[in-house]
């Protein structure tokens, strides 16, 4: 996408050295050509809104389930070492901070669609040592697995547990949990000793698909996960939040979660 | 010399010792690798590059590619010479017309002693026996 400053340098030093300067230096710096002209999604502040009021259990197992097969996730059998993308948990423990003591037992009892918050502030980037996680320009907090070196810093770091670590290797999974494993051989799986978690489906942005648990709950229910860009005011997602009334994990903490609940 | 007879000796078995791979191997030169193309790759006649380049450097532009796709999101490559626009994607693209890993990527690897990490993750094509 972008050109650092270093290729800028180059690229402006030499053009002007060239005495070529303007029309020449400016073809060269114009990014994403080759892109522009192919099918991808592109947002300045991707955000998802989930519709608490009608997911539940089979909805939430569902979108899951879509995301576990796409991305090569294994059932391992064993919660002390599962990996999760997206899983359920109560709405008392995923929102600790709603203080109200009096909430309907049957919201409170409820399970929530949780996942990576793709915050704008990510504590997780900050704290990684290898710049093997960090902030896309569309807000996408990114893994490099090729990076990682499995140091956890970012599991510490992350309010909400949205990472996973291998603490072997994926392919190595009970064959009788995961007799078609891997489920999707266009992605790959991950090595023993590297994090992983939701990266909002870069690659299928990337060929203009919408990501998998969107797709899977668009076929439950219009609108049940809705993905769009925060930044377009236009966008489905702003419509809903001005709609609806909606919460986010935790944002005392001062993240900036992207992902919304409407409850 | 003191021991003269037992330090000969012990030489001569030491030196028998570190040269018993090359007196194995001697006159026995490993098949030199000749890597075969599928019939889908034959029939595309030209890679993402041009063959010179990606003989010698196939390597590189992998490692480019990994960077510009994770990192930069760029995920479309022009080949420079037919202008052709491809998915960088070792295991999409790549894999796709050479289906055949065993024999067009391992041996060459084999026969120059490199074992490249990237098959821990990305998933090999299942390939008939």
């Amino acid at each position: 996408m972008g050109v650092n400053r270093r290729k800028f340098l180059k690229i402006a030093g030499l053009s002007t050295f060239l005495g070529l300067g303007g029309k020449t230096a400016f073809e060269l710096l114009a990014p994403g050509k080759l892109e522009a002209a192919l099918p991808i999604m592109a947002g300045k502040r991707w955000a998802m809104v989930i519709d608490m009021r009608r997911m539940n259990e089979e909805t939430i197992a569902k979108c899951q389930e879509a995301c576990h097969r796409e991305h090569n996730i294994p059932d391992l059998g064993d919660p002390k070492v599962e990996i999760k993308w997206i899983w359920a948990e109560e709405f008392e423990h995923a929102f600790p901070d709603q203080e109200n003591e009096y909430i309907p037992e049957k919201v409170k009892h409820k399970n929530v669609m949780l996942l990576c918050n793709h915050c704008s502030n990510p504590p997780c980037c900050r704290v990684c040592p290898t710049g093997a996680t960090w902030q896309r320009e569309d807000g996408i907090v990114m893994m490099d697995w090729h990076r990682c070196i499995g140091c956890r810093f970012c599991m510490a770091g992350c309010p909400y547990g949205s990472r996973s670590f291998n603490w072997g290797d994926p392919r190595k999974a009970p064959k009788d949990l995961n007799p078609d494993f891997p489920t999707n051989r266009e992605f790959p799986t991950r090595s023993k000793g590297v994090v992983e978690k939701c990266t909002f489906c870069d690659e299928r942005l990337a060929k203009g698909q919408l990501p998998a648990c969107v797709e899977a709950a668009d076929k439950m229910g219009k609108d049940l996960v809705i993905f769009g860009d925060l930044a377009d005011p236009e966008s489905n997602v702003r419509q809903a939040l001005s709609k609806h009334y909606a919460i986010r994990r935790k944002p005392e903490l001062g993240t900036s979660p992207n992902v919304y609940y409407i409850i | 010399m003191y021991d003269g007879g037992k330090i000969i000796v012990g030489l001569i078995v030491c030196l028998a010792f570190f040269m018993s791979p090359f007196i194995y191997d001697a006159g026995k030169a490993a098949k030199a690798p000749d890597p075969e193309l599928t019939p889908k790759a034959k029939e595309a006649k030209e890679c993402v590059m041009d063959t010179s380049y990606m003989k010698t450097s196939h390597m590189h532009l992998l490692d480019k590619w990994r960077n510009t796709v994770v990192r930069d999101g760029e995920r479309y490559h022009k080949n420079t010479g037919n202008g052709k626009v491809y998915y960088k994607s070792l295991q999409v693209t790549c894999l796709d017309c050479h289906s055949n890993k065993s024999k067009f990527c391992d041996q060459c690897h084999d026969y120059m002693g490199i074992d490249p990490y990237c098959w821990d993750c990305h998933i090999e094509p299942e390939e008939k026996k």
